[in-house]
């Protein structure tokens, strides 16, 4: 269970800290607003949950802890959340893969035996429900607007398909849990989240790689050279001065 | 009872105003002083009131300048975005450096209600034309900047924007109304940050004191040249644009100010400074002028940073903006033809 709860906290905590590498440097004033509340929303969600399992290991260690004093091979997000920001159209495909993914998962969570986590993904939801109009509206507006835009839409996705398919296939831990009722089954959400995908990503006009490798590991703590230099950055003023209140 | 009376004025004075714009004949210097009478009054100049051309052009500049300023000045704090020491802290940087984003918008949005464009009043900024806040010229090195920042810059801001909330120009003045709330939680938040540095470990201490040092004489230039130097100072006074002098409105900071850095246990970087019982005010230090205007002219050490971050901004993101509105153009065409776009696909 804590390992799950990592995973999605994990999840959210470095997609927002990539977002947030955009405040300040969107294309429009609009899309920065827009982005940073995504960022403001990740990065609430992965607090809210390493609250709960600093709860439940009974450690005495809080929030900061899981965020900042662990390394790169104890995180267990997806490798997609980590891949840099790129351009604006890759960031929306990895804005845009994720959503699809997370709106669904949450979806289902709400129904989770687990009270607390069912309680979060209902209130997350309403987050992740913008998330996704978001990103799929300027998934249309890319893909339908220019030859330049359109070219760049496609190239971010045949560029970060590969990573799309960890999201829904289960390891062992998402097995496990799901044989509790506690998370969904991961290969029935499948079908639903590649229909939203489909559906955008005909409405964009843009296809997805067909028969595409699909890289995983990052769930298991098998990651990306990325993942290393976000930490480094992030958790810097915590390793260079341990154990003080900021 | 008084309020209502004060609104029936207004509303009698406006009708007035508006029944006499019409008449052709009025000679500028009728609609010059009924401009004059508003603002002695103090009743707000709206978009569609007549206005002299040099008040319209004072205000461009001005709200355009402090735009300009909300938005280069998230670069030296989204500096800090990815290093914040924890996820609260970070959370409080990006909704502060939303908020700036969020100002910068109102502002522009005010300048557009005087006819300016957007687009145009950037491209000014990134081709030097126009200014924005100089202390945004300056680096953020220790995280305890963020702190400073709020504290100092926020609280500078405010300081200057409170007396703006009763400028004359209506959207302005309202615009600041709304901004003044959220500059004056950033400055809150800013010191609390300080408070935690202040008091914390020795080294974070030093992390606080060095931010001190660093921001405190970029702080009061934030206020302008002193009122003897100042150029647009004395039309701006009497077009109430601006309320209070430069001077004034560095005297109140410096008060409010220094006893927060005492009750910090931080040292002001001033040896002059001390309270003047006979003036009720502090006394303090020379300004480095030299430096001030050397920044201004682009010598500080981000001037050319700053601008290149928004230029390149601005430039990478300029596909983006060029397929939203393609994209929004072709829907309204698909909405207005539904059947040549059917057979179109
Ligand atoms: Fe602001
Ligand atoms: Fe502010």
């Amino acid at each position: 269970m804590i390992k799950y709860l990592l995973q999605l906290a994990d999840n959210a905590l470095i997609l927002g800290h990539r977002l947030g590498e955009w405040c300040g440097h969107a294309p429009e004033m609009e899309l920065d607003i827009a982005l940073t509340n995504v960022a403001l929303d990740l990065t609430g969600q992965a607090r809210s949950l390493y609250q709960r399992v600093a709860e439940l290991e009974g450690l005495g260690k809080d929030e900061d802890d899981y965020a900042y004093l662990r390394d790169a091979w104890e995180f267990r997000n997806a490798l997609l959340v980590e891949q840099p920001n790129g351009d604006f159209a890759h960031t929306l495909v990895r804005q845009f893969i994720f959503d699809a993914y997370n709106y669904h998962l949450h979806h289902a969570l709400t129904q989770s035996k687990d009270e607390w986590l069912a309680g979060f993904a209902a209130k997350s939801l309403k987050e992740i429900t913008y998330h996704l109009r978001f990103s799929s509206e300027w998934m249309l507006r890319l893909g339908d607007g220019t030859e330049v835009s359109h070219a760049k839409l496609q190239a971010a996705i045949d560029n970060l398909w590969t990573y799309a398919g960890e999201l829904t296939t289960p390891n062992e831990i998402e097995k496990e849990l799901a044989s509790h009722g506690i998370c969904p089954d991961l290969s029935q959400l499948k079908t639903a989240i590649e229909a939203k995908m489909a559906e955008v990503l005909a409405a964009a006009n843009v296809t997805a790689p067909v028969g595409a490798w699909m890289q995983s590991g990052g769930k298991d703590g098998s990651h990306s050279e990325h993942l290393g230099f976000i930490l480094a950055e992030m958790q810097f003023l915590q390793r260079a001065y341990p154990g003080l209140e900021w | 009872m008084f309020a209502t009376l004060i609104k029936i004025r207004l509303h009698l004075q406006r009708n007035f105003c508006f029944l006499l714009q019409p008449y052709q004949i009025m000679t500028s210097v009728n609609l010059e002083a009924i401009f004059q009478s508003k603002i002695d009054d103090e009743v707000k100049i709206e978009p569609k009131d007549w206005m002299p051309d040099a008040y319209r052009k004072t205000l461009i500049r001005q709200i355009s300048q402090h735009a300009h300023s909300e938005i280069v000045g998230m670069l030296p704090e989204g500096n800090w975005i990815t290093r914040a020491p924890s996820l609260r802290r970070k959370l409080i940087l990006l909704a502060k450096v939303q908020d700036e984003a969020g100002h910068g918008l109102y502002l522009y949005s005010a300048a557009e209600t005087l006819g300016a464009d957007r687009d145009e009043l950037v491209q000014q900024l990134l081709t030097g034309k126009a200014k924005y806040s100089s202390i945004f010229n300056y680096p953020t090195l220790n995280w305890a900047d963020i702190g400073a920042i709020g504290w100092l810059v926020d609280g500078a801001a405010i300081t200057n924007q409170v007396m703006l909330t009763r400028t004359s120009y209506g959207p302005y003045a309202r615009a600041m109304v709304r901004i003044c709330k959220e500059e004056s939680f950033h400055q809150r938040q800013g010191y609390e940050l300080m408070m935690a540095m202040s008091f914390g470990s020795p080294e974070q201490k030093a992390m606080a004191q060095d931010a001190l040092n660093r921001w405190w004489w970029p702080a009061l230039m934030m206020f302008g040249p002193h009122d003897s130097e100042s150029t647009h100072s004395d039309q701006a006074s009497k077009w109430k644009i601006k309320r209070k002098s430069n001077d004034e409105l560095r005297q109140n900071f410096v008060d409010v100010t220094v006893p927060q850095a005492e009750y910090l246990g931080l040292t002001v970087p001033d040896p002059d400074l001390r309270w003047n019982e006979e003036r009720g005010h502090y006394d303090f230090g020379k300004i480095n002028w030299d430096e001030f205007w050397n920044v201004v002219k682009g010598n500080g050490p981000c001037n050319r940073q700053r601008i290149q971050a928004r230029t390149k901004a601005y430039e990478d993101g300029a596909w983006v903006r060029e397929a939203a509105m393609a994209h929004a153009e072709k829907k309204e065409q698909r909405k207005l033809q539904p059947e040549a776009a059917v057979k179109a696909a």
